[in-house]
């Protein structure tokens, strides 16, 4: 198994979770709606951060088929928050391949009347550095 | 002035770890008063104890210093090896350098300069130390029982087998407890009523114990030995001593919609009952909120069927005021409320019910009369999902479910399981597990017979959801071996419900200044060496009050509880603690601060004579102590405005000497 330390430490710290509170209960992945599109499940994320084993996470398509629906950390009995996990390893994914992904002039071409200014404002924070 | 002997102890690396233990029995070798000052691996062992007696010997000593464990641990031992020396065992002080000092820091330096300013406050303290005598006080020969639970019933019927009268209260008309709601009981598979009724009729045959059923305690007072109880018996509509228990009332009774507690409100009861048929004592009780006679004065058909002529309308609640010498708590357990596990669709549909209710529908006297069907529709189910671990092991949310393990939960899962499978070969049992847990005799190897022998089928994993749908119900989970999510449509969802202590525990523990912990679980003394008795003196813990716990660790425990309960009957007299409060007369104004904040009622007032400096004399009213009551709480000296209440051995200035060699 490869355990890259500094993407687990990175991880650990935008998440803000603690991996090592899992008991392996696996009620994160039993409650998971996106269940059957991913390859690696939500316990699965968990686990393999605590193991440091992440660059086939950061490869993986699962990064992508999360909901953000949030019931894994609704029903987690241990406080672990898979959502967060998930999400702090698509943060650096997307930081990883460099540079901003949203620059100000891109906004015109996707914006039309519709587009929530709160879209454009997250998307700002998660795709900009 | 004293001649001190003081005396570090390394405690093997526990506290020589992280203090330099040589350092700290030289340093204090120069403070007032000290003689002697030495250093020893194990104070405690036989080889410290002799050396501290050979050391009064030698050097004529009169206060001995050990600065070793907490007083809590060791204070007793050191005090017995003081009276073998033959000095007064109150001439003993402890400085605590273990757990307020070693175990809490990590840097020597540090470590080792407080354990020398706790030797020195200690060293401080004994120079003012007198020698002190216990008094007396003699033993009321009854106990009391909170609780006729498995626990209470075997407690009882061994404190009265040595031949002391016990009590028992009940809050329930019946004793028998959680245990006469089982149906058959692991890993041997008796059935639960057939090895409890007959303990409960011995309870009910026994001329040494009373039973309060249906009865409350609201009033405790007193100390170990002489405890003073006020106990409330419920009005319960019959005469308890003519009602003969045949039934016909209940059959009688025209209000019969009352959700039946006993089975878990899965049938109903009359307005009058009895909750079973073994019921001890067995006698009717009429519930005042369902009666119409009591709620409306219409009705009276109880009365009227009443042969034996036991029902009185007019009944009033009683209290009854007891001494004893000793309490036991054995007030059990309950399941958690599942309201708050929305995911389990718990109160969505009737077929998602808890193992306690499984064993009351499996129960010959349940409400489906022991055939196993489904609350909704009354049909045969043919796929079981059990969920274990179900508010146990919750961590975050702490306000829906609980930290700690249930414990038994595994073990009556794989009886309910095996059970099923093998009285109805034809259904699918799972059961989903995120460890299995079967440390006991015979456990491990019932777990592996349900599922070698029976066919159960385990799965490593929890489920996320249930979701009732049309008759089935939806079950969402994933098994994590082999890695899949998996749909299941049950007909019946069984969830292992974490349990917690009967809510009238804690009331109970203020009454008795008993301590518990933040799961309301009574605390023990010690852990593992006085697991069965509470800090406080005289009272004893029976049971699933003290964690949760199966039969057999229960019965084990309340044997020790009764143990130790008879040990302190059988004494005629109690060596009480001398440390108690005294009034200096002669400051004292009566002001009666003190009495009101005593918490034992120790302190009474006397109109004393006093002689003047004019040779006159004069009539004030003064406070004085019953040494025998007075616990040493010490409220009493604080509340004081003129200094005239204090404590011995903890006098006002033997504090004030230890905060100025701390301050120094």
């Amino acid at each position: 198994m490869h355990n890259n330390k500094y993407l687990q430490e990175e991880i650990i710290r935008i998440s803000g979770v603690n991996p090592s509170k899992c008991m392996r209960c696996g009620k994160c992945s039993a409650t998971c709606p996106a269940y059957d599109e991913m390859e690696y499940h939500p316990h699965q994320f968990v686990n393999m951060v605590e193991c440091g084993d992440i660059e086939p996470l950061l490869n993986s398509k699962s990064l992508y088929k999360c909901l953000s629906c949030f019931a894994c950390i609704d029903r987690c009995p241990r406080g672990v928050q898979p959502a967060k996990v998930v999400e702090a390893v698509r943060l650096t994914a997307i930081r990883k391949q460099g540079a901003n992904h949203l620059t100000a002039d891109m906004v015109p071409e996707i914006v039309d009347e519709d587009t929530p200014q709160q879209l454009l404002v997250s998307a700002f924070r998660k795709y900009t550095k | 002035m004293q001649r001190v002997g003081v005396f570090v102890c390394w405690c093997g690396s526990n506290i020589a770890g992280t203090v330099d233990v040589e350092a700290v029995s030289e340093a204090l070798k120069s403070e007032p008063g000290v003689v002697f000052s030495t250093n020893y691996q194990y104070m405690c062992s036989q080889a410290g104890q002799d050396m501290i007696k050979q050391a009064v010997k030698e050097h004529n000593l009169t206060g001995i210093v050990v600065c070793s464990c907490s007083p809590r641990m060791h204070e007793a031992t050191f005090r017995k090896t003081a009276a073998a020396a033959g000095l007064n065992p109150y001439m003993v002080e402890i400085a605590n350098i273990r757990e307020q000092c070693s175990w809490v820091h990590k840097d020597m330096l540090t470590g080792t300069e407080k354990a020398i300013i706790l030797g020195k406050a200690a060293i401080a303290k004994v120079n003012l130390n007198a020698p002190l005598i216990p008094g007396e006080s003699p033993v009321t020969k009854r106990a009391l029982v909170i609780g006729g639970g498995i626990a209470g019933i075997q407690t009882a019927l061994d404190i009265a087998d040595a031949g002391f009268p016990v009590d028992i209260v009940e809050k329930k008309p019946t004793i028998g407890g959680k245990m006469a709601q089982l149906d058959k009981t692991f890993p041997t598979l008796d059935c639960a009523a057939c090895i409890l009724t007959p303990k409960m009729v011995d309870v009910a045959q026994n001329e040494k114990i009373r039973i309060f059923s249906y009865s409350e305690v609201t009033e405790v007072s007193g100390f170990v030995g002489n405890f003073e109880v006020t106990i409330k018996k419920n009005a319960r509509y019959v005469k308890e001593d003519i009602c003969t228990g045949c039934g016909a009332c209940v059959e009688k009774c025209p209000m019969k919609r009352i959700p039946n507690e006993f089975n878990l409100g899965m049938d109903n009861r009359p307005a009058i009952y009895i909750p079973f048929a073994q019921a001890v004592p067995k006698v009717a009780t009429i519930d005042p909120n369902a009666c119409n006679m009591l709620k409306n004065g219409k009705c009276g058909v109880c009365s009227k069927v009443c042969a034996a002529g036991a029902i009185d309308y007019t009944q009033k609640d009683e209290y009854i005021n007891e001494k004893y010498g000793a309490i036991v708590v054995a007030t059990g357990f309950n399941p958690i409320s599942m309201d708050k596990f929305d995911e389990f669709a718990y109160n969505q549909s009737k077929d998602v019910i808890t193992s306690l209710e499984f064993e009351r529908l499996t129960n010959a006297a349940g409400p489906s009369a022991g055939k196993l069907l489904r609350p909704s529709d009354g049909k045969h189910p043919h796929t079981i999902v059990f969920v274990q671990c179900v508010g146990s092991r919750c961590e975050s949310c702490a306000e829906k479910g609980k930290e700690y393990c249930s414990k038994i939960c595994c073990m009556y899962t794989a009886k309910h399981a095996m059970l099923t499978r093998d009285k109805y070969p034809d259904t699918e049992v799972y059961v989903f597990y995120i460890d299995v847990r079967t440390p006991g005799k015979n456990f491990d190897e019932f777990y592996r017979r349900a599922v070698e022998e029976y066919g159960v089928k385990y799965i490593k994993g929890m489920v996320g959801k249930v979701v009732p749908e049309g008759d089935k119900l939806k079950v969402q989970a994933s098994d994590l071996i082999a890695n899949k999510q998996l749909h299941i449509d049950a007909d019946l969802v069984v969830l292992a419900a974490a349990i917690e202590p009967d809510k009238s525990a804690r009331p109970l523990a203020t009454m008795l200044t008993a301590s518990m912990d933040t799961n309301d679980f009574f605390t023990e003394a010690h852990p593992k060496l006085r697991p069965v008795e509470s800090p406080t003196a005289g009272v004893f813990l029976s049971g699933a009050c003290q964690g949760p716990k199966d039969i057999p660790e229960t019965v084990s425990q309340a044997g020790a509880a009764a143990s130790k309960v008879i040990g302190l009957l059988a004494k005629d007299k109690l060596t009480g603690n001398p440390c108690v409060a005294n009034s200096n007369e002669l400051m004292c104004n009566g002001c009666s601060s003190c009495a009101n904040v005593c918490p034992y009622g120790a302190i009474t007032y006397e109109d004393k004579e006093f002689r003047m400096p004019d040779r006159t004399t004069k009539i004030r009213r003064v406070a004085s102590v019953n040494p025998a009551v007075c616990q040493g709480c010490g409220a009493c000296t604080v509340a004081c405005p003129s200094g005239a209440m204090d404590l011995k051995g903890f006098a006002n200035l033997q504090i004030m000497a230890e905060v100025d060699a701390i301050c120094k």
